[in-house]
């Protein structure tokens, strides 16, 4: 069982949550000119990293809200909590995002945060967390 | 679920009206054990499902008619019997007493529809979505630590807070309302087998203490 921390709510136990697969897979900019493959490649192919992974999940007994985690797929250790909409925080993963489908890496949907992970450090208090992140 | 405001005096459906939990009132005045622990189903309430974003100006034109929204997980606003329940950042489940229902003579959902007005944001009925479980005595948080992981001790959960969370694997909202008494809120599918899984929670509380 993980306890995993969730922004709005402190620590509550995996069951309370919901899986929601890899984080950070952006919508392509212009779906109508991608061709099968790509288009397959954006719905179905995800990383199947062994180490740190960023994945998203949704509180689904508690606050509904989705956030952004760092998980160990090795040691589940969690590393990090983080909001939806922002960059992952570690840069020291070793190049997890390698082989996918996506033309742009690490960004969010909005497509135009992906090179703003220097100055953030490991930890989620550094970003702007909403309101009641402390429990 | 059927609109509750159409049913008043219509044919008597409001008399016919049976709560999610009504089979069990009589295995639960047996399962209570005096001075221990006490479960019973408490009345019919009017329930609105409240979603606005409580820092903008439509949040504040409904705070004042709800009485205020708890503004961090656990808090309970609201004033004059009007309970409103934190469910998320923008998310409410307003709690009141039956009477205040727009079809028994009160103006509650209307009053919070008025205020929300044509703004982003949601006011729903759902006094039929949820029954009410009150549970109550020195013996009642350990038989909710027996279903739910949370930290219940007074010092994390004092009264006058309430929590999203599960209790035997169901999700309900739990809200601690004095020392010793706490308000479930499951969904009415769920309230059967809750009913029966705090029964059984409580069963060992009849018998002596085995010292």
């Amino acid at each position: 069982m993980l306890l995993i921390s969730c922004p709005n709510c402190g620590s509550r136990d995996e069951t309370e949550f919901h899986y929601g697969g890899q984080a950070h897979v952006p919508y392509p900019e212009n779906p109508n000119e991608l061709n099968d493959r790509e288009w397959a490649e954006f719905l179905f192919y995800r990383d199947n990293t062994k180490g740190a992974f960023a994945e998203r999940w949704l509180h689904s007994t508690g606050c509904r809200q989705w956030f952004n985690m760092l998980r160990d797929t090795v040691t589940y250790e969690i590393q990090a909590v983080y909001p939806m909409g922002t960059a992952r925080p570690d840069a020291a993963a070793a190049a997890p995002d390698s082989g996918t489908a996506s033309t742009a890496p690490d960004s969010t949907t909005t497509g135009t945060t992906a090179p703003d992970i220097s100055g953030t450090s490991t930890t989620p208090a550094s970003t702007p967390a909403p309101e009641g992140a402390t429990t | 679920m059927a609109n509750t405001a159409a049913l008043n005096g219509i044919h008597g459906l409001r008399d016919i009206r049976r709560s999610p939990a009504s089979h069990l009132t009589a295995a639960m005045e047996a399962g209570s054990v005096e001075g221990t622990v006490i479960l019973e189903e408490g009345p019919f309430q009017t329930m609105v499902g409240l979603r606005v974003d409580p820092r903008s100006e439509e949040g504040a034109r409904v705070a004042a008619v709800a009485g205020s929204l708890p503004t961090r997980c656990g808090g309970v606003g609201g004033a004059d019997g009007v309970s409103v329940l934190w469910l998320g950042p923008s998310e409410f489940l307003v709690v009141a007493p039956e009477e205040a229902h727009d079809s028994l003579g009160g103006d509650l959902i209307g009053s919070l529809h008025a205020a929300l007005g044509e703004s982003p944001g949601q006011v729903v009925d759902l006094s039929a979505n949820r029954t009410t479980f009150e549970l109550s005595g020195a013996r009642a948080r350990a038989v909710l630590e027996k279903g739910c992981s949370l930290d219940l001790h007074p010092r994390a959960f004092p009264p006058g807070t309430a929590l999203n969370t599960e209790v035997g694997n169901i999700p309900v909202v739990l809200e601690k309302t004095g020392e010793e008494s706490y308000r479930l809120f499951p969904r009415a599918s769920f309230a059967d087998f809750l009913g029966r899984w705090l029964l059984d929670a409580m069963r060992e509380y009849a018998s002596p203490e085995v010292p």
